[in-house]
C-alpha cells in the first residue's frame, strides 16, 4: 500500500476537512419532475449582436438563450430569420421525415434487421434547422445523432437504410456500426463511433478552406457530454488561435447515456461559455426553437464567410429518448422529464407557427405525416431487398481487406485468400466471393 | 466444455455461488472495497446506472458516490486523475467503457502511469487496474470491437491481464487490484454471459451451465503470471487466452484432438515456465488470439517459443489471430478466428 503524504488532513492537523462533490441529477426514476429551475427567457428578448464584433463585446449571449417562437406560436425579436412559408415548410417537412425515419429504423432494429440505432427524437432542429442557414457544399462535421442534416441536403434514403442493414447495397461495404454514414457527394465527413474526434477536424478543414482562398466553411456538431474530450479543447484552441471559418455546435441534450450534463460541468456554467475563455464568439440558444437554431447557424456562418471568427453555440435541447437501442433510460432518469420539458417539441412548435401564421393546417400536418411515414415504408422494403444484417447479402469477403490501403500489401493479399478458403469450406459452391 | 480450474495457489474459501463473468466482476470490485477503503471505481456511467454493462451495479449505493462515482467523457482525464490520486495513496479502479475509447488516455498511461515508479525510484507509484471490455463478436463495429492488448504489452512497466472464466475474473482482478503496479485488465465482453464455442450461428449457452461459474464468496486471489492449462494433451500446445480459450477448446473436442491448451490470464508478467514446459513436451505450438495478427502478442510468443523451445519443434510455430483490417460490421464472423481457421491451422502444424 502506498504511503500517505506526510501532513495530511487524516494525520490529524487542525485544517477543516475538505470533502468531494460528485454532480447528481435533480430527478431520478419515479421522481416528480420540476423543471423551474431551468430559466426560459422571453422569445425575442436577447439582442442580435452584429456578426462581425469582437466576442468580448457578447459575452452575455453565452448566458442567455436564444428564442425566437413564443408561446404565442409567433416570431419575436431581432433573431427572427424571417424565412418565406416555402422555406418554413420544407423545414417542417425534413423534421417529420427525421422522425418518422428514426421510428421505422428504430422498429426495424427491434425487428432485428440490424444491430443498432440511435434516434434524434426532440432534437431534429439542431440538425435539419442548421443545416439549411449553411450553403450545401459547406463541409459538416457530425457525431452521430445528425442524421436530419442527410435528410436535409437530399441524401439518398435508400444510401441510409442499405449502411443501416449492412447489405449488399451499402456503399460503405458494412463495415462501420449503423448510422456511421458518409457522403462525400454531400459534404459530410465519416462519421466516427470515438468521440469528439471530429471536432478539431472541422477545424482543419476549415483552415484548409482559409489557406487555399476558398469560400466554403466547416461546422461540426457534438454533444455536450464529449466536450470533456481533449479533442474538443484542441478544436477550440486552433480554432480561435486561425480564426478559423468553423462553427462547433454543441448539442447540449442533457444526457449522456446515464450521465446527466453536470458531468460535463453544466452544474457551473453553461457550454456556451466555454467560448469564452477562448475567445470566441459563443451563442446560446433554444435548440428547440427550429428559428432560433436557424438564425443562430446563420449568424455564425456570416460570421465566418466574413472572415470574422468562429463561433461556438451551444444548442440547449432534450434528448427525449434513450441514447441508442443499446439503452434504458428508465433505469436512470425520471420518464416525466420529456413530457415536463419546458423548451415543447421542435416540430410542434414550428407546426404551430406555420398554422398561427396562416400557412399550414391540422389535415396537411396529418398528411405530411402519413406521406412521410409511407416514403420510409417504401424505401425500406426497397432497401431490404438489399438484404438486411446477418442474412447473407452482404458485400464479399475480399472488400473486407480492400481501403484498409490504396493497394494491397501482400499479407493483406494472403489473408484475402485465407477468408475466401475458409467461405468455400463452410459454404461449399457459394457464389459472390 | 471442460471447465475444472486447475493450478490455483489461493484456496478458495467459503460458499460458492454460481455467477457469470459480469457478476464476478462485481464481486471482485465489492470484496476489495469492503477491506481496502483506499479502493475507489470510477468511470463512464459507473455509479448510480452501474456500467453499461452493469459491472459496477449496486456499488455506489453500498459504498457512496465519492467511492464510486460517474466520470466526465474523457478517457485522457480518467486516467490522468488515477494517476494523480494513486499519488495520494488512494487504489483506482478506473473503466474504460469499450477498448475501443482507451486511446485518449495513452499518453497518461505510457508516458505517466507506466513510468512513475521507474522515473521517481519508486517514490510514486500508479497502483491503478484500469478495467476495460474489449473483443468482438457483438456486431460491435470497429469502434467497440477491437483487442488491442498488444499496445499495451508493447509499454515496459504495465501488467496486461485478460481472464476467461468468472472465476478467474474474479480471483485475478482482486490480484490488480491489490498490485502496485498499473494494469491493463481486459474483459472479453463476448463470454460476458457465457462461454463462447465460435458457433456464432449456436445459442449462447450461459455460465450458470458451467463448472468455472462456480465463484467462492469473499476474498481470493489468482497469481499474475500464472497460466491455467484448460485441457491436457500430447498432441500439441495451444497458447490462447479470453474468448479464444473457449473457441479453441471447442474446435479440439470437435475434431478430437488432444490440445495441451493453456489460458495464459496474464500476457505481462507472462508464465514462460508453463509455455516452455508444454511445446517441450508436445513438440508443436499453436497461438491463437483476436487481435489483428501483424506485431499482435502472437509474435510475441512466437519469437519466446521459437527462442526457447527451438530443438523441441516438430513443427513451425503457427499463429490463428484476427486480419489486419479494422473489425468489420457485416462481415464480423468472416473476420472472426472461428473453427475453420483453428481447425485448418491444427491440421498443418498436426501433418508436419
Amino acid at each position: 500500500m502506498a504511503d500517505r503524504p506526510e501532513g495530511s488532513a487524516a494525520k490529524g492537523d487542525n485544517r477543516p476537512k475538505l470533502s468531494l462533490h460528485v454532480p447528481e441529477p435533480k430527478f431520478r426514476p419515479g421522481d416528480t419532475v420540476d423543471f423551474s429551475h431551468i430559466d426560459v427567457p422571453e422569445a425575442g428578448s436577447m439582442a442580435r449582436p452584429d456578426e462581425t464584433c469582437n466576442p468580448a463585446e457578447m459575452r452575455d449571449m453565452a448566458y442567455g438563450l436564444v428564442r425566437v417562437l413564443g408561446e404565442d406560436d409567433q416570431a419575436h425579436g431581432p433573431w427572427d430569420p424571417k424565412l418565406d412559408p416555402d422555406t418554413l415548410r420544407a423545414m417542417l417537412g425534413h423534421m417529420a421525415m427525421t422522425r418518422a425515419f428514426d421510428e421505422r429504423m428504430f422498429r426495424g432494429q427491434r425487428q432485428g434487421k440490424t444491430s443498432f440505432y440511435m434516434k434524434c427524437t426532440g432534437e431534429e432542429a439542431t440538425s435539419v434547422s442548421a443545416s439549411m442557414a449553411l450553403a450545401a457544399d459547406d463541409m459538416v462535421f457530425p457525431s452521430y445523432r445528425q442524421q436530419g442534416i442527410l435528410i436535409q441536403r437530399g441524401y439518398p434514403m435508400i444510401e441510409m437504410i442499405n449502411q443501416i442493414y449492412s447489405n449488399k447495397g451499402d456503399k460503405l461495404k458494412g463495415r462501420q456500426l449503423p448510422i456511421m454514414y458518409s457522403s462525400r457527394e454531400h459534404s459530410f465527413f465519416t462519421i466516427s463511433g470515438n468521440l469528439a474526434t471530429q471536432t478539431p477536424q472541422a477545424v482543419g478543414w476549415a483552415m484548409a478552406s482559409a489557406i487555399k482562398g476558398d469560400s466554403r466553411i466547416a461546422a461540426t456538431w457534438v454533444g455536450e457530454g464529449s466536450t470533456a474530450e481533449g479533442d474538443f479543447h484542441s478544436a477550440c484552441t486552433f480554432a480561435t488561435v486561425y480564426n478559423a471559418p468553423v462553427i462547433l455546435n454543441v448539442v447540449n441534450n442533457q444526457w449522456a447515456i446515464s450521465s446527466f450534463s453536470g458531468f460535463a460541468g453544466a452544474e457551473r456554467t453553461t457550454f456556451a461559455a466555454r467560448a469564452l475563455g477562448y475567445g470566441l464568439a459563443g451563442l446560446r440558444v433554444d435548440g428547440n426553437d427550429p428559428l432560433a437554431c436557424y438564425a443562430a447557424e446563420q449568424w455564425a456562418a456570416n460570421r465566418a464567410r466574413a472572415n470574422a471568427g468562429p463561433t461556438l453555440i451551444e444548442f440547449f435541447t432534450y434528448r427525449a429518448e434513450g441514447h441508442s437501442t443499446s439503452d434504458d433510460p428508465s433505469g436512470y432518469r425520471s420518464a416525466q422529464e420529456r413530457s415536463e420539458w419546458p423548451l415543447g417539441d421542435p416540430v410542434m412548435r414550428l407546426k404551430n407557427h406555420l398554422i398561427a401564421i396562416g400557412e399550414w393546417d391540422e389535415e396537411r400536418q396529418e398528411k405530411m405525416d402519413l406521406e412521410a411515414a409511407e416514403h420510409v415504408k417504401k424505401v425500406t422494403k426497397e432497401a431490404e431487398a438489399n438484404g438486411i444484417l446477418g442474412h447473407g447479402l452482404h458485400h464479399p469477403f475480399r472488400t473486407m481487406f480492400e481501403d484498409v490501403f490504396e493497394e494491397l500489401p501482400w499479407h493483406l493479399k494472403e489473408q484475402s485468400a485465407q477468408a475466401i478458403r475458409e467461405r468455400e469450406t463452410k459454404f461449399p459452391g457459394g457464389l459472390d466471393l | 466444455m471442460s471447465t475444472e480450474v486447475k493450478e490455483t495457489e489461493a484456496v478458495p474459501q467459503g460458499t460458492e455461488r454460481r455467477l457469470n463473468m459480469i457478476e464476478a466482476i462485481n464481486d471482485a470490485l465489492d470484496v476489495t472495497m469492503s477491506r481496502d477503503p483506499d479502493v475507489v471505481v470510477m468511470g463512464e456511467d459507473v455509479g448510480y446506472f452501474g456500467g453499461v454493462f452493469r459491472c459496477t451495479a449496486g456499488l455506489q449505493e453500498k459504498y457512496g458516490k465519492t467511492r464510486v462515482f460517474d466520470t466526465p467523457i474523457s478517457e485522457c482525464g480518467i486516467i490522468a486523475v488515477a494517476v494523480g490520486m494513486g499519488a495520494y495513496g488512494l487504489r483506482p479502479v478506473p473503466e474504460i467503457q469499450f477498448a475501443d475509447y482507451i486511446y485518449p488516455g495513452l499518453d497518461q498511461l505510457i508516458s505517466e502511469a507506466a513510468r512513475l515508479r521507474y522515473r521517481s525510484a519508486g517514490e510514486y507509484i500508479a497502483p491503478m487496474t484500469v478495467r476495460s471490455p474489449f473483443g468482438g463478436g457483438i456486431f460491435g463495429g470497429q469502434t467497440h470491437s477491437q483487442s488491442p492488448e498488444a499496445i499495451f504489452t508493447h509499454v515496459s512497466g504495465l501488467k496486461t491481464v485478460i481472464p476467461a472464466t468468472p472465476y478467474d475474473a474474479k480471483g485475478l482482478l482482486i490480484s490488480c487490484i491489490e498490485d502496485n503496479d498499473p494494469v491493463i485488465f481486459f474483459e472479453p465482453k463476448r463470454i460476458y454471459n457465457g462461454p463462447f464455442s465460435g458457433y456464432y450461428d449456436k445459442p449462447v449457452q450461459p455460465w450458470k451451465k458451467f463448472d468455472a461459474s462456480l465463484v467462492p464468496e469473499g476474498h481470493y486471489t489468482i497469481p499474475l503470471g500464472k497460466a491455467r492449462r484448460v485441457t491436457e494433451g500430447e498432441q500439441l500446445t495451444i497458447l490462447a487466452y479470453g474468448t479464444m480459450v473457449h473457441v479453441v477448446e471447442a474446435v479440439c473436442r470437435e475434431k478430437g484432438v488432444e490440445a495441451d491448451i493453456l489460458d495464459l490470464r496474464t500476457l505481462v508478467p507472462l508464465d514462460i515456465e508453463a509455455i516452455e514446459a508444454s511445446v517441450e513436451r508436445t513438440g508443436r505450438c499453436l497461438i491463437v488470439h483476436e487481435a489483428t495478427r501483424t506485431s499482435g502478442f502472437g509474435a510475441e510468443l512466437s519469437a519466446l517459443v521459437t527462442e526457447r523451445c527451438f530443438f523441441h519443434l516438430e513443427a513451425p510455430v503457427e499463429r490463428v489471430t484476427g486480419f489486419d483490417t479494422p473489425y468489420p460490421h457485416s462481415l464480423e464472423w468472416a473476420y472472426f478466428p472461428g473453427p475453420i481457421r483453428i481447425g485448418g491451422a491444427i491440421d498443418k502444424i498436426l501433418s508436419e
